[in-house]
């Protein structure tokens, strides 16, 4: 039977859980409440006697200095409601995990089958409350319906209850038939589209026609026949197309051949983006840097780091699950990016992580359309799964950005990045190569296998809608995955396995699908995969993306060692079948074949489509810059803004400096609280050798256009990058691109439109990209990020990530951007011209503008070549990044980070007003100051570029700008610190 | 033979590569060996000078930081960790490893016997941070680790790290006995006094560290093994800060007290 033992601070002793809950109950939902006090809830569905429960009690579960605790017993006192929240039945709880090993730990006890340990929570709640009241609570802060239950109970029903549990254990009851079918699919298009709709197939029309033509082939025919699987195909067949052919794992958008109609209306057509601007890039760049590894074809791009060592890069986007849950949705990202640097080559070691989220403004008061959250709570929770996912994981935090914009409403963006390094040869194998060869046993390690995220794959391929499965939620369990990661490089290390891939979207289904490819097929096994309950069908458990699992291909010979290594580790591995070279995918269960694809089918047979990409004017109304009256409210005002603010109080809760190779951390200055623009590490202890990493994001200038919204986010963390001292010839790009629906139909009237912006973002990333010298060795897209529920469509505007990084030959001359002593020249490096389109300021004012800053890559690629020269030949004191917010920002960022008052002059900017100086926000421009003993060899250092001496910094905390009218800005250093850290100091 | 360290790896702990690095550059041979691998071959124990048990999150900090790998190391090490305490050997835990220590009762070890007497528990600010911290020596320490070790700044990374004795009494014999090793204390170096941030969690009596009575097993919060260069510093770019991080002479000051006794 279960019994439940109850542990909580004990009275009188300050409840710092509580007391959070409290204050988010007042700042989130506006709801003042006396008292909030937590009580951790462990129901134990085990055969324990009640001595055994109370030593469990008292040994494992309570904290004799600060907690006490009952068995079967309510430890509510004094209170008016208690709200119980635990998970739903079949969501990993991984408290309720870990706890059964310390029972069996402490009691010396094993768990039979189908026991387990649940963890829940109680708040036990005083003062100023209903029911109903305690219900909002519940629903909109303290659970998320999809993933959890609750109860709430009033005192008195909790003495009605007398001591009884709250919640039922949630077991899993619901038993899919696991029986094969088989799927008709000779019946008209409009009926196979409903079906593939109704499915989550997200298959398209000519998709499901020649998925149709090929099971009308003869030759397939008699192979069926032969084989013994009937005509008609079975369901797990094409749930494995599905999920393969689908926009997630295809890119069709980016293979599609397009016809394009350009901004001067002229026609041509282009054979994929991708092809002829993404791989060209690379291909051209290719040419110039002798680095690169292995770019494309693996989970991550790799790059060489030194002799010895590659490095490997990658980021991915994680929206739609996060829309659904922001908690598991994000943690099951960075885990999820994490996998696949653990799989680049033959395993990578995680060394740092990156976050770029975009979110609506925290502080939108609109309406919040049905299944959206609003996006403060939103906010709150992605950033609490990516904090716990990398703190967990041990791997350090090091970049990122967080994004605002009205459009992230419909779905909120999550970019998740990661870097690993690796020895370039491992066991006596270079590390970068791997494959899978027939006779290879398939392995599955890492987590077991369940119902959750059947259809992430092709769910993430369709805009959120009133039937988006609840079931495409994850949620992560980052030691399980922590312990097969360390486990996984000791035998890489051992040379144990020849090939190895990320268990991640599609499942296995993709996994083993694509790992087959290497050997031509393979003979998978589906009941001898390990369960977390029983009741799968088949293809579920093909297509599940439950969490922490890794797909390798082990020699036979070396299947012992591997499985016995997996034991003394403590993670489960399981061996499912065989890769093979019979040109099949072949599912069997309990001894049947019971479905079987050709390969060159599966994976070359998605019909390429053609789409068409027109560019439609924006109609767009030219900015009014009028000269601001209060120029020191307007700067105040920018570094408020949420773009612009800091954003510190969510960083400083990653751990940033794990592994120790820290060298530059996000945060700066003498009070360390100043924005650093790149993060940098030293990966490789006894080396100098290092990595600076930048991001660059600029979805407010995609209404005006994409192609500038990509030539700045490139251009962004590129100067992040050199800002440090890091060299163009050095640096590696990702480009994550995340688009709203792009085809043309019915519920997107506009997406030719869409599809062009596409076309121009590609543009631009090819032109900056080759002139840098940046070859793109990894990226991903997310195409569909829409939201469409009723007559409410809410699409987010295009935007694209570009994730930067550089290798530094020595990591210990880098600058960082706060200011360093009085008397120190302040300069302005780069042109500042009249593009106050999209700016932040023009943002405050209600307007968009047209002016929207221009990349000149030629003229910048001079300018950062010298000025990373500078820095590298010590004559810079700090160097700052000018970008969001304009000069204005940059030049109060470089101030208070460093404690300094600054004396400028800015009427010497060629710009028609001080307003457009302190605002406009050109691109590749910095702030520098340099110490007056070296301002004659800095100058001469950036001969022939745009540089301007602005004033200097000074000792006295003020911050003073003269411009065309004399003093402009006037203002203590403090009111503009305090401006830039209030709106999100939570 | 030289001074040994083994390293305690496995079930999420995370700072083990970079505890042995510093090790290393102290002077030790070390090897991060993972716990399965100790509970199987106990005797291996007797061939190390120093334990570092090092920060992470085991077992994800389910429970409360720290408290089943407490009582996974207590059921299958205790003995042996007791007989190598015993045999005037070193031990060493860091932030999860100090959550771990304390709560297994190998700190305070006021009578030799594994017994809690404080805890570490969430923050004030219920909230995990990193952010450097000032640490001034309790100039009564018995804390071999922290010998001519005046203060010294480092990063704390965690959500649990408030120091809390079982009552007055448990505190003042810490301090009797000279058993507190660091305190949290203003930049200007004055006692944090329990404010925020300068004492970052809440701790009593701005406690970071403490030690057994014997001074040779040494629990902390703050990490120094993360401290072991001039650029791990958050203000190398703008002071004057030494080349070597200041953590890394705690791990050096370990290998030569295990030279001067252990080996002499």
């Amino acid at each position: 039977m279960a019994n439940r033992i109850e542990v909580a601070i004990k009275p009188g002793q300050p409840d710092p859980a509580g007391q959070s809950v409290r204050a988010r109950l007042v700042e989130d939902l506006g709801i003042v409440v006396d008292d909030v006090r937590v009580i951790d809830v462990f129901t134990i569905d085990a055969d324990l006697d009640p001595g055994q429960l109370d030593r469990a009690r008292q040994e494992l579960f309570t904290d004799p200095i600060i907690q006490h605790s009952t068995v079967n017993k309510s430890l509510a006192d004094d209170f008016d409601y208690v709200i119980e929240v635990g998970f739903l039945p079949g969501v990993t709880d991984n408290a309720g995990k870990s706890s059964a090993e310390g029972i069996a730990d402490t009691l010396d006890y094993t768990f039979a089958p189908g026991e387990a340990v649940y963890k829940t929570t109680q708040y036990v709640i005083k003062g100023g409350l209903d029911g109903d009241r305690c219900e909002r609570i519940a629903r909109d802060s303290l659970a998320n319906a999809l993933i959890q239950r609750w109860s709430v109970k009033s005192a008195d029903e909790m003495t009605a209850l007398s001591d009884e549990s709250l919640l039922g254990l949630p077991i899993v009851t619901d038993m899919s038939d696991v029986t094969v079918h088989e799927i008709d699919f000779e019946r008209p298009d409009a009926e196979l589209v409903a079906l593939s709709s109704e499915m989550t197939w997200a298959l398209e029309l000519h998709e499901l026609q020649a998925i149709q033509a090929y099971y009308r082939d003869d030759a397939v025919q008699a192979a069926r026949a032969k084989a013994g699987l009937p005509a008609k195909p079975t369901d797990i067949e094409i749930e494995i197309l599905a999920q393969t052919w689908s926009e997630h794992c295809k890119h069709k958008i980016f293979n599609a051949t397009i016809e394009y109609t350009d901004p001067q209306g002229e026609t041509r057509t282009i054979d994929s983006v991708f092809k002829t601007y993404v791989k060209a890039t690379t291909d051209e760049v290719a040419k110039k840097v002798d680095w690169l590894v292995s770019v494309f074809d693996d989970d991550a791009g790799i790059i060489k780091f030194d002799d010895h060592w590659n490095f490997a890069l990658k980021a991915e986007t994680h929206n739609s699950p996060s829309a659904l849950d922001p908690y598991g949705g994000a943690i099951t990202g960075i885990v999820g990016v994490n996998r696949d640097v653990l799989a680049a080559g033959l395993g990578c070691q995680c060394i740092f992580n990156t976050d770029v989220f975009c979110f609506a403004s925290p502080f939108y008061d609109g309406a919040i359309p049905p299944r959206l959250f609003h996006p403060k709570r939103v906010l709150r929770q992605v950033h609490q799964g990516v904090k716990d996912g990398g703190n967990q994981s041990g791997i350090p935090d090091i970049n990122g950005a967080i994004v605002f914009h009205e459009r992230f409403l419909g779905k909120p963006l999550v970019f998740c990045g990661t870097g690993g390094i690796t020895p370039a040869v491992t066991a006596g194998r270079p590390s970068h190569k791997k494959k899978a060869n027939p006779g290879d046993i398939i392995v599955m390690t890492g987590g077991r296998i369940g119902k959750d995220g059947i259809h992430g794959a092709t769910f993430s391929s369709e805009e959120l809608h009133e039937g988006s499965p609840a079931t495409a939620v994850q949620i992560g369990d980052p030691i399980t995955q922590k312990k097969m990661a360390d486990f996984l490089l000791e035998a890489r290390d051992l040379g144990l396995y020849s090939c190895i891939t990320d268990c991640g979207a599609g499942g296995l289904s993709s996994s083993v699908g694509e790992m087959a490819e290497g050997s031509g097929g393979c003979d998978i096994h589906l009941d001898k995969a390990p369960l977390k309950y029983a009741g799968l069908a088949p293809w579920e458990i093909f297509l599940s993306e439950a969490q922490e699992r890794m797909t390798l291909a082990v020699p036979p010979a070396n299947l012992d060692a591997f499985m016995t290594l997996a034991k003394r580790r403590a993670v489960e591995a399981t061996a499912l079948g065989t890769y093979t070279d019979s040109g099949y995918l072949q599912c069997f269960y309990e001894g049947k074949l019971i479905g079987s694809l050709d390969m060159a089918f599966l994976h070359d047979g998605v019909p390429k489509m053609s789409l068409k990409a027109t560019w439609d004017a924006p109609e767009l109304a030219p900015e009014a810059v009028v000269e601001d009256t209060d120029l020191a409210g307007a700067l105040k005002d920018v570094l408020a803004s949420p773009n612009v603010c800091s954003k510190e109080t969510f960083v400083r809760m990653y751990d940033h400096e794990v592994l120790a190779q820290s060298v530059l951390k996000q945060f700066q200055g003498v009070d360390r609280d100043g924005p650093g623009d790149a993060g940098v590490i030293r990966p490789v202890p006894g080396s100098k050798k290092g990595i600076a990493v930048a991001c660059g994001i600029c979805p407010r200038y995609s209404d005006i256009d994409t192609y500038a919204m990509t030539a700045n986010a490139v251009d962004e963390a590129v100067r992040n990058l050199v800002a440090v001292g890091a060299k163009l010839g050095t640096i590696a790009g990702l480009d994550n691109f995340c688009w709203p629906d792009p085809i043309q139909s019915d519920k997107t009237p506009d997406g030719a439109h869409k599809l062009a912006q596409l076309v121009r973002c590609c543009e631009a990333l090819y032109d900056v990209c080759v002139e840098y010298s940046i070859p793109l060795i990894s990226g991903k897209d997310s195409m569909k990020n829409d939201y469409k529920i009723g007559d409410t469509k809410i699409s987010i505007p295009p935007t694209m990530l570009f994730t930067a990084a550089a290798v530094l030959e020595d990591a210990t001359n880098v600058v960082s951007m706060d200011v360093k002593r009085p008397g120190d020249v302040v300069y302005v490096v780069g042109e500042t011209k009249d593009e106050m389109g999209g700016s932040e300021y023009l943002a405050l004012k209600g307007q968009l503008g047209v002016n929207v800053p221009q990349v000149d890559p030629k003229a910048a690629r001079a300018l950062y070549e010298k000025l990373s020269d500078a820095i590298g030949g010590g004559l810079v004191a700090s160097c700052h990044d000018c970008s969001d917010g304009g000069l204005g920002v940059a030049l109060a960022e470089s101030a208070f980070a460093g404690g300094y008052g600054m004396d400028v002059d800015i009427s010497g900017i060629a710009v028609p007003n001080d307003v457009t100086a302190l605002f406009s926000e050109s691109a590749s421009r910095f702030v520098v100051t340099v110490s007056p003993d070296k301002t004659g060899a800095f100058e001469a250092a950036l001969a022939g570029c745009p540089l301007m001496k602005l004033g200097e910094v000074v000792a006295e905390p003020e911050f003073r700008v003269a411009g065309r009218g004399g003093a402009a800005v006037n203002v203590p250093l403090a009111e503009l610190k305090e401006a830039w850290q209030a709106p999100l100091r939570w | 033979m030289g001074v040994r360290a083994i390293v305690l790896t496995g079930f999420g702990i995370n700072c083990d590569a970079e505890t042995r690095t510093a090790l290393e550059r102290a002077g030790a041979e070390a090897n991060r060996v993972h716990l399965n691998d100790i509970a199987e071959d106990l005797s291996m124990l007797e061939g190390y000078h120093i334990l570092a048990i090092p920060g992470g999150f085991s077992w994800g900090d389910d429970v409360a930081s720290g408290k089943i790998l407490a009582n996974r190391l207590r059921y299958r090490l205790g003995d042996a960790i007791k007989q190598f305490i015993a045999d005037g050997k070193l031990a060493i835990g860091i932030c999860n490893g100090f959550q771990v220590m304390v709560k297994m009762g190998i700190l305070p070890l006021f009578n030799g016997e594994f017994e809690q007497e404080v805890t570490l528990t969430w923050n004030d600010s219920a909230r995990f941070e990193n952010r450097w911290v000032d640490l001034k020596t309790d100039p009564n320490t018995k804390c071999v680790w922290l010998k001519d070790v005046a203060g010294l700044p480092l990063p704390i990374r965690h959500g649990e790290g408030k120091f809390i004795p079982r009552d007055e009494a448990v505190l003042n014999k810490l301090c009797a006995n000279g058993q507190v090793a660091l305190r949290y204390t203003t930049p200007a170096g004055t006692p944090a006094r329990g404010v925020f941030p300068a004492n970052p969690n809440g701790s009593t009596d701005d406690i970071a560290a403490i030690c057994d009575p014997s001074g040779r097993v040494l629990g902390m919060m703050p990490h120094p093994e993360a401290y072991v260069d001039r650029e791990n510093h958050p203000n190398w770019t703008r002071e004057d800060v030494p080349e070597e991080g200041a953590g890394l002479q705690l791990f050096r000051n370990g290998v030569e007290y295990v030279k001067n006794t252990l080996l002499a």
